[in-house]
């Protein structure tokens, strides 16, 4: 697997770097030249980068109310945002939260082993409407996920599952065995010889799966179950859909945006940076984790000629 | 592998032998599991019955009505009436043509798992009539549950997705496409109104009889092919510069750098772009910063087409560079150091080795990903909903915004405007643009033409 070498490249540049070999002065020079812009270049982007997010973070513990201030930096500083906003009734963001935390992880579980189990079959077994099924979710793939969201909804309402968490989670894990791509790429990289080993000592394919696939597979899985997992807490559009005006069961996607509509946001635009902190450390932190899994996950599903 | 694939097909279905009527299979024809019963697989024999008696009385009880339903769509207004003996006139409820068109498309869909079974059902039954011949014994029931472990193991791992694909997305996509062939608008509102079949009426608007429409399509059309150009290509091309940047040999602190810009990966989409609606904002600190320096206010997204344009294309830059350059890094650190090597001692600039030996590589590895890409961004929802929200709004346009891409107008269509007809005409010929893009762009790239090879 190309990936793994590539996490690793840092430390073979390191020892690159001692063995490097004496350079003339005007190469070095300019090399140095080079390296002060790219310094800076860097320096600038990071600031770029990173300005948005401070502001965040500033402006949630700031004790001015309203959406805009004149300076950056806030004049008191306070946790009221914070409490207020989980003690808050009008907008219930404690509701909010552990809406989605338990949509995400149900789906998560739902959609991960859906996802991996229709990439095996795919990768692995033979059968006759094996590329048409794929020659078809490529196709599925194309229209524009919402297009259909008013059909969903209706149909869900015919089987007495709006305005329920059990509709989103049907909703996200439903067409997980679309998203087969990158698992299967990643299948078609395992050497065909392990199973074919185990399936002469009469491993059957469902033991295939569990006892050689899977525990090869570690990048990948990591890589579906953090994708599914963080779909629900970005998803605007159907969760607003299904739940409506039932603001107990939003998510807080739906909520947060909500708080800086026109009408909220000079009263809540301190809290509802809160939640933007409340919401984005854990899935920051989450993500940095498991950041090397994403990228395998990527690459591993692109890298795969 | 198609071919490969149609003629293992053939071959298992054609050394079965065909089922004639000397043989008492036959009778799977009529009575669905006739052939199991005959040959003792009674369970097997007892679902497929279970299943035809099932199918039958539904569509006596109610499918005839539903497929009659979706044929007229309704006939019965809402409307008031006084019924005998009483004094006032009472509402009297009417047919709801968008339910009658999706029970209408369900009994079609029922109809199609229907024949499904019919077909597994005449399969089994010659299946059977070939190990009668050859004098073996048919599987009982509980083996064929447990070959669903092994050698039908696609059949139980892809049963429970399909149904969940087939339900929530195949069904409501085929609604929506239907709906474009109606006249189901916001002067035909369900259930008070009734709405009914047009044809293309629909279509023929959108491409040119009716002139607002056509011309608000073009428009949106032409941006949105525009953006999604701009945006995948500058968002491809910087974030390989910026990996470039953090792979020098000289940088230090290289996972601080990488992991500043993944910062904005981790933070959902929808925070960092309300944020960022916030900092655009009139009164946002971007323009209270540009007071302080002593520049004017700039109306960065509520009236100014050209700024508001400009503004999603840099803040998409500020979302798409970290996954570029996190996904580029990695595939940069593969590139064998000798061809740079030798590409240095024939004398070739940073430039030249950049185009000729660094992109060909990357584009090679990420092709698939720029198509992904391209394809995301035509679709791109997020970006322009909760940053511009499609505006500045405009009276040239029907409904749509000066920086509204398909997707978004389609969405305020839908949701604001109740005009579903057009919004899924939109739909479909956004679905035909991805298709066509992403159809051209696979069949050329190498890991979709060598999918059997590396296995």
């Amino acid at each position: 697997m190309k990936t793994a070498k590539a996490v690793n490249a840092d430390e073979t540049e390191k020892t690159a770097k001692a063995t490097k070999p004496a350079k003339t002065s005007s190469i070095r020079k300019k090399r140095i030249a080079g390296t002060v812009v790219i310094y800076i270049i860097l320096t600038i982007i990071s600031i770029i980068w990173l300005i948005p997010v401070v502001w965040v973070v500033l402006t949630s513990f700031r004790a001015e109310p309203g959406a805009f201030t004149s300076n950056f930096i806030p004049e008191h500083w306070t946790l009221n945002n914070y409490k207020g906003l989980w003690a808050n009734t009008v907008f219930p963001f404690k509701a909010w939260f552990f809406n989605t935390l338990w949509v995400s992880c149900i789906s998560c579980v739902i959609s991960t082993f859906l996802t991996l189990s229709v990439a095996y079959v795919l990768s692995r077994l033979r059968f006759a409407f094996r590329k048409p099924y794929m020659n078809f979710a490529l196709i599925l793939g194309m229209f524009p996920g919402f297009m259909s969201m008013i059909a969903v909804y209706f149909i869900l309402k015919a089987v007495g599952l709006t305005q329920n968490l059990w509709a989103l989670i049907i909703q996200y894990s439903a067409g997980s065995g679309l998203g087969f791509y990158i698992s299967k790429g990643f299948f078609d990289t395992i050497p065909r010889s392990l199973d074919e080993a185990a399936r002469i000592d009469g491993a059957t394919n469902g033991q295939v799966f569990m006892h050689i696939i899977m525990p090869n597979s570690g990048p990948i899985v990591v890589y579906t179950a953090l994708m599914a997992f963080m779909a629900p807490w970005n998803d605007y559009i159907f969760a607003n859909v299904i739940m409506g005006d039932n603001y107990n069961k939003w998510t807080v996607a739906i909520g947060l945006y909500q708080m800086i509509q026109k009408n909220n946001v000079y009263k809540y635009f301190t809290q509802f940076n809160a939640g933007c902190v409340c919401v984005g450390v854990p899935i920051m932190i989450l993500f940095f984790c498991l950041q090397k899994f994403y990228v395998a996950g990527v690459t591993g599903g692109a890298v795969k000629g | 592998m198609e071919k490969d694939g149609k003629a293992l097909k053939k071959e298992k279905v054609s050394s079965l032998p065909k089922l004639t009527f000397k043989d008492k299979e036959a009778g799977s024809y009529f009575i669905m599991g006739f052939a199991n019963f005959a040959d003792h697989q009674i369970v097997k024999g007892f679902i497929f019955l279970a299943t035809e008696i099932a199918y039958i009385a539904f569509m006596i009880m109610k499918g005839g009505d539903l497929l009659h339903g979706l044929y007229t769509l309704g006939t019965k207004k809402q409307g008031w009436a006084t019924e005998p003996g009483k004094l006032l006139p009472v509402l009297q409820p009417g047919d709801n043509s968008m339910l009658f068109l999706l029970y209408g498309i369900m009994a079609l869909v029922i109809t199609g798992v229907f024949i499904v079974v019919y077909l597994v059902n005449i399969s089994s039954a010659r299946k059977l009539l070939s190990l009668r011949r050859a004098g073996k014994r048919p599987n009982t029931f509980s083996q064929d549950f447990r070959s669903l472990n092994d050698t039908n193991f696609h059949g139980a791992m892809l049963t429970l997705p399909m149904l969940g694909i087939l339900f929530v997305i195949v069904l409501p996509i085929i609604f929506m496409i239907l709906i474009a062939f109606t006249n189901y608008d916001s002067n035909h509102q369900v259930p008070g109104n009734l709405f009914h079949w047009v044809g293309f009426t629909n279509f023929a608007a959108i491409l040119g009889a009716n002139k607002l429409l056509s011309y608000t399509f073009l428009h949106v059309i032409g941006w949105t092919l525009v953006w999604a150009v701009i945006a995948t290509f500058s968002n491809y091309f910087l974030g390989i510069i910026v990996a470039l940047m953090i792979n020098y040999k000289e940088i230090r602190l290289k996972a601080m750098w990488r992991s500043i810009l993944v910062t904005t990966i981790a933070i959902p989409q929808f925070i960092s772009l309300l944020v960022m609606q916030n900092m655009f904002s009139m009164y946002g600190p971007i323009n209270e910063l540009l007071v302080h320096l002593g520049f004017g206010r700039v109306d960065f997204l509520v009236n100014n087409a050209t700024n508001a344009r400009i503004v999603v294309l840099v803040v998409n830059l500020w979302i798409g560079i970290p996954y570029t350059m996190l996904i580029t890094s990695g595939i940069l650190m593969n590139i064998p150091s000798e061809m740079y090597e030798s590409a240095k001692i024939d004398g070739a600039s940073p430039i030249q080795i950049f185009f000729h030996i660094t992109l060909p590589y990357v584009l090679f590895v990420t092709a698939p990903y720029l198509i992904t890409q391209f394809i995301a961004n035509l679709n791109n929802f997020n970006v322009i909903f909760l940053l511009s929200g499609g505006g500045p709004t405009t009276t040239d346009y029907f409904q749509a915004g000066k920086t509204d891409l398909l997707v978004t107008w389609l969405y305020k269509l839908t949701v604001n405007n109740y005009d579903y007809n057009l919004a899924s005409v939109i739909g479909i010929f956004s679905f035909i643009i991805c298709a066509v893009t992403s159809l051209i762009a696979y069949h050329h790239t190498a890991s979709y033409k060598r999918e059997e090879e590396f296995q």
